[in-house]
């Protein structure tokens, strides 16, 4: 039976309904119990933003509250992951890779490779990107294209409930290590989503609308503003269509490249710096695969490249708002062969 | 026959004789195939150190995992892993322990619990952690070791995961092979204390320092760490004070090194004739059967050396394989 729960629920429920099928999986992080060795609720917080409370009382010590030292738990997660386990390690904050990354980029994303195929590092590494929280520059980023620049690291962003709980449960049984990126902003957003488990295989993206004249290709929470963008953009008699990649890595450019065949005009749309990103990494391949099928140049919107502002003022200037984005979809339009 | 002194058998004591012998000659080897150009990439030699890998490590078994450094021939060698596939990989060739893509400084064989030498200082300390973890879970009394130098005993990771193993009371343990010298840059001038043990008691776990080039030492001290930590005692702290024959890497020309460092260390405190001296003075062993291991592992050498270089190369076709499980 399907019912209408939120992002932050289809996690949770994702996570419980894994740890309850596979002894092996496990999970760590800071806070996830939360109240560990104190005097008063042990359960109290569940994740910083609640996201894995109540799996306590379900599955006990195989949740477990870490120091804060993000170096050695998630090492210990990939650790655990090389023997045998199933981790989910949180990162709370996907800023904090930075004091981490070894144990990612150069531990778990290379064993199976440089051992030559007989290590595997079932590890899903779970954080929150986005801008929007007013957390300023630390606590804000979308680092999605740092981890899908690594080999032997996936990277999944999902941007719904259903998709959220399917794509988690396919990245928890995966036998690679998965980067699953959840925006925080999107935490509280509510869709359709069935009580029993599921999977999403990684890899395939999502047409979340068709339309013959546009094509906008973006993930995260930047679905949503190409959606708002797209029913603008209908009342003018323009017919967009938006392709969620929901993972980054593998990427289905297929799917990509059979909509841009179909409308010739193509805006990639990603919440990351516009430097070496998601948007630039799509154009290219557009172009190199696609390019006769074009009818004007690509588009491609982008926060600027800067920090992410703290004032409030600051931060709705720099997240890529739906406004920008049907504004580039009408430049393309009078662009090019029509 | 005399009654036998050692806290192991004869049987025991050769195998453990033929180990540490291995590990020299496998070293000695490469030094000089590496300086007549027959190898690629960085190489990182153990020789000098054979006694500290051997006395912990032949505590193990292969349900017991480690996680090892850039200077993981000996742990290699000591943790079972096959010599004929180290010399493979280490040529670049295929049928390498890890089909040529890991080389020198990434051999692993987790059916062997080698969980792989390490290209990032202080990196295996947290994988060890995991690994202690995972062993903890299975509650099959299984433990996990890492080792680093003196050197990547000041990263971060390592200290870390002190404070992780004694919160979660996690049966690994974590062994410094001081040798003296991170890289060209001295312990004494980068390590801030005197001795690691106070390093190990700032979080709280025990730890014990031994002469890393006497087997025996090294043997007892690991065996009652190691028992500890099965029967849920939880982390210790293991420093080797030892030495290091070679260069940091094959080509260093050691010129921080003071002048006959090397010559009195192979001289006086060789862990081989170490070794050696104390099995066959009380006549447990003698000169003869020693002798007879040094000429089947120069053979073994010599064999793995020969395959090696005869094996096939890696193809085209390799490079993109085990990237993902599938892709």
């Amino acid at each position: 039976m399907a019912r209408k729960i939120s992002i932050k629920q289809a996690i949770n429920e994702a996570i419980d309904q894994e740890m309850t099928r596979d002894p092996s999986v496990i999970m760590m992080g800071e806070d996830i119990v939360g109240g560990s060795g104190s005097f008063g609720e042990m359960d109290a917080w569940g994740g910083v933003l609640g996201v894995t409370k109540g799996l306590y009382a379900k599955h006990g010590s195989r949740l477990l509250d870490t120091p804060l030292s993000e170096s050695a738990y998630v090492g210990a997660a990939v650790g655990a992951a090389a023997c045998g386990m199933r981790p989910i390690a949180e990162l709370m904050f996907i800023d904090f890779m930075g004091v981490c990354f070894d144990q990612i980029f150069n531990q778990a994303a290379k064993f199976r490779y440089m051992f030559g195929g007989k290590a595997q590092t079932p590890v899903v590494i779970r954080a929150m990107v986005g801008a929007g929280f007013r957390a300023a520059a630390q606590h804000s980023q979308m680092l999605t294209p740092l981890f899908t620049h690594i080999p032997g690291l996936k990277v999944v962003c999902p941007s719904s409930a259903y998709d959220a709980k399917g794509l988690l449960i396919q990245s928890i049984r995966d036998n690679d290590p998965v980067i699953f990126c959840e925006h925080k902003n999107l935490y509280a957003m509510e869709g359709e989503v069935p009580e029993t488990s599921y999977t999403i295989p990684l890899g395939e993206a999502n047409v979340v609308r068709e339309g013959k004249d546009v094509s906008i290709v973006t993930y995260g929470l930047m679905v949503h503003r190409s959606l708002e963008a797209a029913a603008t953009l209908a009342k003018e008699g323009i017919e967009v269509e938006v392709v969620d990649l929901r993972t980054l890595s593998p990427l289905d450019l297929d799917t990509v490249l059979d909509s841009v065949t179909k409308t010739g005009r193509l805006v990639c749309v990603d919440e990351a710096s516009p430097r070496c990103n998601i948007a630039t990494d799509i154009s290219a391949l557009v172009s190199m695969h696609a390019f006769s099928a074009l009818k004007a140049g690509i588009e491609m919107i982008s926060p600027p490249h800067c920090p992410v502002p703290f004032s409030p003022t600051l931060e709705d200037l720099y997240i890529p708002g739906s406004d920008r984005i049907a504004d580039a979809v009408r430049k393309t339009l009078q662009k090019g062969k029509k | 026959m005399p009654s036998n002194p050692f806290p192991l058998s004869k049987e025991r004591l050769l195998e453990v004789y033929r180990t540490m012998r291995t590990i020299r000659e496998f070293e000695e080897r490469l030094h000089v195939d590496f300086s007549r150009g027959d190898i690629p990439g960085f190489v990182h030699l153990y020789a000098g150190e054979e006694a500290t890998g051997t006395g912990i490590l032949c505590h193990l078994g292969d349900g017991d995992r480690i996680a090892s450094t850039h200077r993981g021939h000996g742990h290699c060698i000591a943790k079972g892993v096959d010599v004929g596939a180290m010399m493979k990989e280490i040529y670049g060739k295929k049928g390498g322990a890890c089909n040529g893509k890991g080389g020198s400084m990434h051999i692993a064989d987790l059916s062997k619990g080698m969980m792989g030498a390490n290209g990032i200082l202080g990196a295996g300390a947290p994988l060890a952690c995991g690994a202690a973890l995972a062993a903890k879970y299975r509650n099959k009394g299984e433990i996990a070791i890492t080792f680093v130098g003196d050197g990547a005993s000041n990263q971060g990771t390592f200290l870390e995961s002190l404070n992780l193993a004694g919160v979660w009371n996690l049966p690994v343990i974590f062994v410094v092979e001081n040798n003296g010298y991170a890289e060209s840059t001295s312990r004494d001038y980068a390590v801030s204390v005197d001795s690691f043990v106070d390093r190990a008691a700032g979080f709280g776990l025990p730890g014990i320092t031994v002469d890393g080039t006497d087997f025996f030492a090294v043997y007892e001290a690991a065996g009652e760490i190691i028992r500890r930590a099965r029967e849920g005692g939880g982390p210790s702290l293991l420093e080797c004070k030892t030495v290091r024959f070679f260069g940091h890497f094959e080509g260093d020309a050691q010129t921080y090194r003071p002048e006959g460092e090397i010559e009195n260390a192979r001289a006086n405190i060789d862990c081989l004739k170490k070794f050696a001296a104390q099995v066959t003075s009380q006549g447990v062993i003698s000169a003869a059967e020693l002798e007879a291991i040094d000429k089947s592992v120069l053979a073994l050498i010599e064999d793995s050396v020969v395959k090696a270089k005869a094996a096939p190369l890696p193809t085209e076709a390799d490079l993109t394989t085990d990237v993902y499980v599938s892709y």
